[in-house]
């Protein structure tokens, strides 16, 4: 049942150069896809000089992922995951009218977040320690036996991509958990209903998109597999 | 056509609904973002078109004696930089755009207004981080950053610039963004796909390449940024990293790029033909689909940036032949506006003047586009002037041109009142003389081998590059004059009405200019595309 | 032709008269198409202007008028398309035997070796009537290596090899320009190319002889650099036999087979890590940052002159 609260927010929110509400919901959906179609052509760009340099150099590649923290990446995965289905869950709370559940949801979703964030941090500490940061401070020992020799300077664009990639993807987390703050916020007070809950979708789409990058960043950092034994 | 004298209650418009800087600031409405757009694009021209004027001044003589060599490379790229990012692509999205399309369609607005005013926002953002770089101490890579000049050996304000023309970028996206959600979802009833004006066929096409390109050219240049700041090695030889890498990620956007600056200046010349022809598009299906062609094959051509950059020869072949098919559709449509003037009713307003040297001049430029396109030809005349003379003449001749037709034809509908006819027609000419005259002596240059971005050349290149020079200053008066006349229209301009073309569209069944809201109430769309046959013929009094 | 006003470079290479041919069908064509647009613009505006044609004829379209303008065009296009790709391909592939002479840019003059070991800068001399290869590299950023008399031009590259040729038919003093803004100076890169005929070509080698030749001076780098140890001219070394390796299929040690051309040897020597050569370790040391591109171009030379081992040793039987 909704209260005269969200009633009220659900007419405010109607912007009238719409015809009904149906096309500002509808029109709204359409421009989140539209706006995560320009993210994957953003990430794309990163994910093209990537793939060219893992061809290009591909024992560097495997000797800097020997670096990366594999048990860390995979709770991490595990995180975003479950903040996928704990957001996923808060939008359809929102859909059945349900706003305490939903607020619960969505602050779930939001100690996810701060989870993968602190994780990262952590993650990024110890490369930072090992001077594992591109730059004239950069630091890789080559020459373990188990792995031919190779050329620092091509494991230091390994990780220079690795910091770039993380740090965007990191960086589009600390902007989603800010939008699912404010759908907290509003949400608190009423703001969303059955009969007004884009927003809650829309954000909902943008965090799937986030867990999406990082599905595939895992594994192309992480898990870069040795050939050699 | 009021042109009695009456006192009238003055009617509520989108210019007097609310007065004062924060009611501009924060307004919501398309009318006054287009307007906005309007003084932030303007201003950018004359930056622009001050770097020209030294560079034209400079090349009077074969020795480098006006500006050091440092400078005058300053002075080409933040040309280059300034026209590209902040005129030419935003200019007829951004301004006319943005104030016609939703009245074209019968909507009170865009579909995010917010979004609209974030993207102008987002524009003085860039090109405050532009100017700030320009200001103290340039840059001088060229617009093109290629690398590792860019990451290593430029001593120039580089990531301030990037991170300018990195911000612009986002406004083009936003702005992309809103066209393409306002035009599937927000037409009025019965104004189905194939009764659109070929305007938005135009920005829409242009849209999808500015949603799906910028983002690539964005963090390309973040990435030229971080191998400045951070010495991530990616695009640096010294530092592991390819230099041809980042040709290919700056020209997949850069090439499409210059397809979202010619559509919409091609769909304001649609617009312009059929109503100084009052007859509908000749072919409106092939013009709409050669839009999307354009937009489409535009994707898939630009290592033809690259031919003697050190790709493979077959890599460069697949290129040439793409090349080639992206030049038809352009062609159909120069054939098609043509066939709408055959049996039709032609007037010679300045907006059809300034069509005429569209399609004339564009023809010029997209043909020698296709001498470009033969991998022979390029690798004598590229990075030649040459290719200054081409991009000049789609972009100058064509795409500024367009822009002019469009402000002239929708001018009396922004503002309500006309221009003086006389004067404008005199900077048509004055445009289309001083044009042709700077720029078709360099395609000569070019062929005799004077390579582009150099500050002194030898002797022999000096006629020419006088010839240059002294179109340019004729093509100055041709942009001065109208800054003048169109100021002058404002306060002594006689008044529109609603419809001074008698246009068929929906932005001419709305006074000029229009209220806030565009429609009292939302039409019902039951004809074509300029339905002309169907228009009541009146005489076009008003400013004559 | 029109000597006070030209409108083309002078023709020095066997190639310009080709693309000045292709050049002017291009201009013939597409003055015709403009000059068809402009004046059935002018017919159409005056034959139909609204004094005259008060009353216009609604016209659809032409199925059949379109499909003329596209395919017609397209088909015109093809013709270019394969001309110039023809001028291309002959332009991409030197032939065999021809004189070879590295050349490096750097900020902001052109340094130029030839194989006979004469090193010239900002001017290179060639002999009329036989094809001459250039193999270029930068030393800094990219530049471009333009001669507007042979309607040629290719960038040069840091890090790598590229490579253009020509056949000069003219006697005479030619621009070089540099093509690809690389700083300052940009404009003050220019040389000139100047074409002899040969037996004052090989006065002025003979004038201007170095100690050695290229390979020579690669010879020497060899043995200083201390390449000998390990590719020695028997089985023994520890690194390939590099005897008869240039031009030669090399089988690597992921499986892969790449051709042995200069810049296959520049790596080897720059980045061995990226190519082993199969059957062996990868142990050999980078060079990079040891040497100048003079000094590596040398090397280069001096590897692609050593002659073919002899058949049933295990270096040839690596070279499949």
């Amino acid at each position: 049942m909704a209260t005269s609260t969200e009633i009220q927010a659900a007419e405010r929110s109607f912007q009238h150069h719409f015809a009904s509400i149906e096309q500002q919901r509808d029109t709204a959906t359409f421009g989140m896809w539209m706006f995560l179609l320009t993210e994957i052509m953003f990430f794309g760009g990163l994910f093209c000089s990537y793939l060219v340099y893992r061809h290009n150099y591909y024992e560097a590649f495997v000797e800097g992922s020997q670096k990366m923290n594999i048990i860390l990446g995979a709770v991490n995965t595990a995180v975003l995951i479950c903040s996928s289905l704990s957001m996923a869950m808060g939008v359809r709370a929102a859909q059945m009218g349900n706003r305490k559940l939903m607020v619960i949801l969505l602050l779930i979703t939001i100690v996810f977040g701060f989870g993968f964030l602190g994780i990262k941090a952590v993650e990024y500490h110890e490369h930072w320690t090992n001077h594992e940061f591109p730059g004239p401070n950069f630091h890789f020992e080559t020459g373990d036996p188990a792995h031919p020799a190779t050329d620092p300077l091509h494991t230091e664009i390994y990780f220079g991509l690795y910091w770039a990639m993380t740090g965007l993807h990191a960086l589009h987390m600390i902007i989603g958990i800010g939008l699912v703050t404010w759908l907290v916020i509003a949400g608190m007070r009423g703001a969303y209903s059955p009969m007004y809950y884009s927003p809650v979708e829309n954000v909902g789409l943008y965090w799937h998109f986030v867990d999406l990058v990082w599905i595939y960043l895992f594994p192309l950092l992480y898990l870069i597999s040795h050939k050699h034994s | 056509m009021a042109t009695a004298v009456q006192p009238v209650v003055e009617r509520e418009t989108y210019l007097n609904s609310n007065y004062g800087l924060k009611s501009w600031l924060l307004t919501i409405d398309h009318k006054r973002i287009a307007l906005l757009y309007l003084m932030s694009i303007t201003a950018m021209f004359w930056l622009g078109g001050f770097f020209a004027m030294l560079i034209r001044l400079e090349l009077l003589t074969p020795a480098g004696d006006l500006l050091s060599s440092d400078t005058y490379n300053k002075m080409f790229t933040m040309h280059g930089i300034t026209m590209v990012f902040f005129f030419l692509i935003p200019s007829v999205p951004a301004v006319i755009g943005n104030f016609v399309i939703p009245l074209m369609i019968g909507a009170k607005d865009l579909a995010f207004p917010r979004l609209n005013l974030a993207s102008w926002y987002i524009y003085m953002l860039g090109a405050g981080l532009a100017l700030w770089g320009f200001l103290f101490g340039g840059v001088d890579t060229g617009w093109t950053f290629y690398t590792p000049f860019s990451t290593a050996y430029s001593n120039t304000h580089v990531v301030t610039v990037a991170l300018g023309i990195f911000v612009v970028g986002f406004s083009s996206i936003f702005t992309g963004l809103n066209f393409i959600v306002t035009i599937h979802r927000m037409r009025a009833p019965g104004l189905t796909w194939n009764r659109l004006p070929l305007f938005i066929w135009s920005n829409y096409a242009a849209s999808l390449i500015m949603v799906l390109g910028t983002p690539v050219v964005a963090i390309t240049l973040l990435l030229v940024a971080f191998e400045r700041l951070f010495h991530i090695g990616v695009f640096n030889p010294a530092l592991g990293g390819d230099p041809l890498l980042f040709q290919h990620l700056f020209w997949f956007y850069s090439h499409p790029a210059v397809y979202i600056m010619i559509l919409p200046g091609m769909g304001v010349i649609s617009e312009v033909v059929t109503c100084f022809s009052r007859k509908r598009a000749f072919g409106y299906e092939f013009v709409a689909l050669a839009s999307i062609a354009i937009a489409v094959l535009g994707f898939l051509v630009w290592a033809h940036h690259m031919f003697v950059a050190g790709i493979s020869m077959y890599s460069a072949l697949v290129f040439s032949l793409l090349s080639y098919f992206v030049a038809i559709p352009s062609a159909v449509k120069v054939f098609n506006w043509t066939a709408t003037m055959y049996k039709g009713s032609v007037r010679f307003d300045t907006p059809m003047l300034y069509a005429w040297a569209f399609i004339g001049l564009f023809t010029v430029g997209g043909l020698t586009g296709v001498f470009l396109a033969s991998l022979g030809i390029d690798v004598h005349v590229t990075d030649t002037y040459f290719v200054v003379a081409h991009f000049h003449f789609v972009m100058v001749g064509g795409m500024v041109v367009a822009y002019l037709a469009g402000l002239h034809f929708w001018w009396p509908k922004i503002t309500g009142k006309m221009y003086p006819e006389a004067p404008a027609k005199l900077s048509a000419l004055l445009v289309f003389v001083g044009f042709n005259l700077t720029f078709l002596p360099q395609f000569v240059l070019g062929y005799m081998g004077m390579p582009r971005r150099y500050h002194a050349y030898p002797p022999e290149f000096q006629v020419l590059n006088v010839l240059s020079t002294a179109g340019a200053s004729v093509l100055a008066v041709g942009y001065v004059l109208p800054m003048i006349y169109f100021l002058w229209s404002l306060r002594y301009g006689k008044d529109a009405g609603p419809n001074p073309w008698n246009a068929v569209g929906l932005e001419w069944m709305t006074p000029s200019p229009p209220p806030t809201h565009n429609f009292d109430e939302t039409p019902v769309v039951t004809w074509e595309a300029y339905d002309y046959e169907h228009q009541p013929q009146e005489e076009i009094t008003v400013g004559h | 032709m029109w000597k006070n006003f030209p409108l083309f470079p002078e023709r020095a290479s066997a190639l310009a008269g080709q693309v000045d041919g292709l050049y002017f069908f291009l201009v013939a064509v597409s003055a015709f198409f403009t000059v068809l647009i402009f004046v059935t613009i002018f017919v159409f505006a005056i034959k139909y202007r609204h004094e005259n044609n008060p009353h216009p004829t609604p016209i659809e379209g032409s199925l059949p008028l379109e499909l003329t303008w596209t395919l017609i065009p397209l088909g015109i296009c093809m013709i270019f398309f394969a001309w110039g790709s023809l001028i291309y391909f002959q332009e991409g592939r030197a032939p065999r035997g021809a004189m070879e002479v590295y050349g490096v840019g750097k900020q902001w003059m052109w340094k130029f070796e030839h194989a006979t070991g004469q090193r010239e800068i900002n001017q290179l001399h060639v002999p009329i009537g036989r094809d001459v290869k250039m193999i270029m590299s930068s030393q800094d950023v990219i530049h471009s290596f333009f001669v507007p008399a042979f309607r040629i031009k290719a960038d040069v590259l840091p890090g790598r090899y590229t490579t253009t040729w020509f056949h000069p038919t003219k006697e005479g003093t030619y621009h070089l320009f540099c093509a690809e803004y690389c700083g300052t100076q940009h404009s003050g890169m220019i040389g000139e190319v100047v074409v002899m005929d040969p037996s004052a070509y090989q006065a002025w080698l003979t004038a201007n002889a170095t100690t050695g030749s290229l390979s020579a001076t690669g010879q020497q780098m060899f043995t200083q650099m201390g390449c000998e140890t390990c590719h020695r001219s028997d089985t023994q070394g520890r690194g390939p036999n590099l005897a008869g390796i240039f031009g030669k299929q090399v089988t690597l040690d992921d499986g892969r087979t790449v051709i042995a051309d200069e810049n296959y040897i520049r790596e080897s020597i720059l980045n061995p890590a990226t190519k082993v050569v199969a059957g062996f370790k990868p142990i050999m040391p980078t060079y990079q940052g040891q040497m100048s591109e003079e000094n590596l171009a040398a090397l280069v030379e001096y590897i692609k002159s050593l002659a073919q081992p002899q058949p049933g040793s295990q270096s040839a039987a690596m070279m499949q």
